[in-house]
């Protein structure tokens, strides 16, 4: 495998060129996937391929896209309104893969679409993109509206009597959003709250109907998986689940940024590409994949990058992109930090979120700043309690928003302590 | 949840301009188009204060009676998002992000610097009616924390000489991104 194939889903990525219109896409050897589906593949086919390659989704929560596809009814789309919906409502503090997807090559976005739309049998696409990415916006726009041109979208699409369009939605701004039910309530233009399960999305989704949200990562792996076999995508990774994943760094690396790796690799080949800490700072922790995955301790610094082993460890791969935490940072104003913005896109709709997280903030701007008890610390704990475990709230909001904290209790118990006795930020003059 | 927290007082209250034509057709389009009419109705905000700023209440009276909804429903949902203002807001509009990553990049001190500068709290409007300086949340420019939007043009590595830059910039009435 050349180079380009091992990292298939950045390949034709350039960004001081811009990305690719249709025929440079084409010529880069875009649009194999949706051509091989088109003439002969059945729906079914498609979805058994992309079962057989182990795909999970990339959004967060990693259940299996096969799988997923598997549950919508198998009516024609003919027969049927159904929804295909892109999440890119990339909103996850310390992600940046979405937007680099979006902006370098949106086609490639587009063609998984397509194919997934055909697999199982939607004629109507959305892309729900985060608000602030007007270039992003930018980018793909132009790429549906060429791809509508030139008969990639829209009816009878490859003459083979499939017909699909895409609508992309700029969204109005709420983390809330990338929950996927709380995605579809906002495009019907209501208020963002996540809706109850069951129905699940499959089956009831956007106005009712049988619908399909996939993180927009999850989508770009579509059209090399039906293009070049699900053998092929397994043999990419390192691990027991297939392909590749946009892995990256922020905080005080070197070098941070986001890289196409196999699936399974090392925190440690990460940092490589990232030249390591910068000098003067050591790694303390860091969040694996995102605000919302709890603190792993720098013992975990070589921990294999896949789904099983980050939770064995005791977090979430999450997005994948890990959040480092370094020795002269505070970890309570971290924390702070992190509860903050939790607190603030609650949606607000059950009580122990809505009310529980600004509490959590409130509780932790003290200790922060000199005024807290040694009884914070039990309060802290009793909400770790409470919000903790899923199912005491209505959706997966409060537990993401409780990892931080919870893993963070126990890893700087002694910072906090410390903040508490002394009546002040014990790093303030280390700043 | 609205992010401006205090209407600008540089902002001349005035008359709202009239809701022009063409918006009330391209927002007629989108309905025609949706499911049901209120699908419309995020997208129709967001087209309209790209337009003039913010949402005043003449023109969410209009967007209301165009996607079928009332009122009351439409301003619940403008209230619930924090990209769309109900409040007017100045001829530039600085959003820094304050998210975990840009918090452990020196976020901070680039805020500190806005605030000293403009002389205004975050959420509020210089007097002049140039600038709000709001907060917001990550941009996915991580990788080159901190990151600012300003209006529509995306900023990472912003420090203090960025901060001073984009203000006289904004003073002058050109902003360019240096992303």
């Amino acid at each position: 495998m050349d180079e380009a194939e091992r990292r298939p889903l950045t390949a034709m990525i350039d960004r001081a060129a811009g990305p690719p219109d249709c025929a440079a896409y084409e010529r880069m050897g875009g649009f194999r996937g949706v051509r091989r589906a088109l003439s002969g593949m059945s729906p079914g086919d498609v979805i058994e391929e992309v079962t057989k390659s182990k795909l999970r989704g990339r959004g967060g929560a990693g259940f299996g896209t096969g799988p997923k596809w598997s549950f919508v009814p198998k009516d024609p789309a003919s027969q049927r309104r159904k929804y295909l919906v892109a999440n890119g409502d990339e909103m996850e503090p310390g992600t940046f893969k979405d937007r680099l997807l979006v902006e370098g090559n949106p086609l490639q976005l587009v063609e998984g679409m397509i194919i997934s739309a055909f697999a199982i049998q939607a004629s109507f696409g959305v892309i729900f993109l985060r608000g602030e990415y007007h270039r992003g916006l930018e980018c793909l726009e132009n790429a549906v509206l060429e791809a509508r041109e030139r008969g990639w979208l829209g009816e009878n699409i490859l003459g083979s009597g499939f017909n699909f369009d895409i609508h992309v939605h700029p969204s109005a701004g709420r983390y809330i959003c990338g929950e996927e039910t709380a995605l579809l309530t906002a495009l019907e233009g209501r208020r963002a709250n996540p809706r109850s399960k069951p129905p699940f999305p499959q089956v009831g989704g956007l106005w009712g109907a049988p619908t399909v949200v996939n993180n927009i990562e999850t989508f770009c792996n579509i059209p090399h998986i039906i293009a070049n076999g699900a053998d092929w995508y397994l043999g990419l990774s390192a691990c027991a689940d297939g392909g590749t994943k946009l892995y990256g760094v922020s905080g005080r690396a070197k070098r941070p940024g986001t890289w196409e790796l196999p699936l399974g690799v090392t925190l440690g080949e990460i940092m490589d590409r990232a030249g390591g800490m910068q000098d003067g700072y050591k790694l303390r922790a860091f969040l694996p994949g995102g605000a919302s995955t709890a603190f792993l301790g720098a013992e975990h610094e070589n921990i294999v990058m896949d789904y099983g082993t980050v939770e064995k460890a005791g977090s979430r791969l999450g997005t994948g992109l890990a959040i480092l935490l370094d020795d002269r940072t505070c970890p309570v104003g971290m924390i702070r930090n992190l509860e903050h913005f939790f607190a603030q896109e609650s949606c607000g709709w059950c009580t122990p979120c809505r009310d529980g997280l600004p509490w959590v903030e409130r509780l932790l701007n003290a200790i922060d700043e000199g005024e807290g008890e040694q009884e914070d610390m039990d309060r802290l704990a009793d909400h770790v309690r409470l919000l903790g475990p899923m199912g005491r709230t209505f959706c997966a909001h409060a537990p993401g928003a409780i990892a931080p904290l919870a893993s963070g209790l126990a890893l700087f118990r002694e910072d906090f302590e410390a903040h508490i006795r002394e009546r002040r930020c014990t790093y303030q003059d280390a700043a | 949840m609205s992010i401006v927290e205090t209407p600008a007082s540089g902002v001349p209250a005035g008359t709202p301009p009239e809701f022009p034509q063409d918006l009330r057709d391209k927002i007629a389009d989108m309905v025609a188009h949706e499911h049901h009419a209120r699908g419309a109705a995020i997208e129709a905000m967001r087209l309209t204060q790209k337009r003039f700023g913010w949402l005043c209440d003449a023109h969410m009276r209009e967007i209301a009676k165009l996607c079928s909804m009332s009122m009351a429903d439409l301003d619940g949902i403008a209230t619930f998002f924090n990209l769309l203002f109900r409040k007017p807001v100045g001829e530039n509009v600085v959003m820094l992000c304050d998210s975990v990553s840009c918090w452990l990049m020196g976020e901070e001190k680039v805020r500190a610097r806005f605030c000293e500068k403009l002389g205004i709290k975050r959420g509020q409007t210089t007097p002049d009616g140039k600038v709000t300086f709001l907060p917001i949340v990550c941009l996915g420019h991580c990788d080159h924390a901190p990151a600012m939007l300003v209006n529509e043009e995306l900023y990472g590595n912003v420090d203090t000489e960025t901060v001073d830059r984009v203000i006289d910039q904004m003073k002058n009435g050109s902003v360019r991104g240096e992303s």
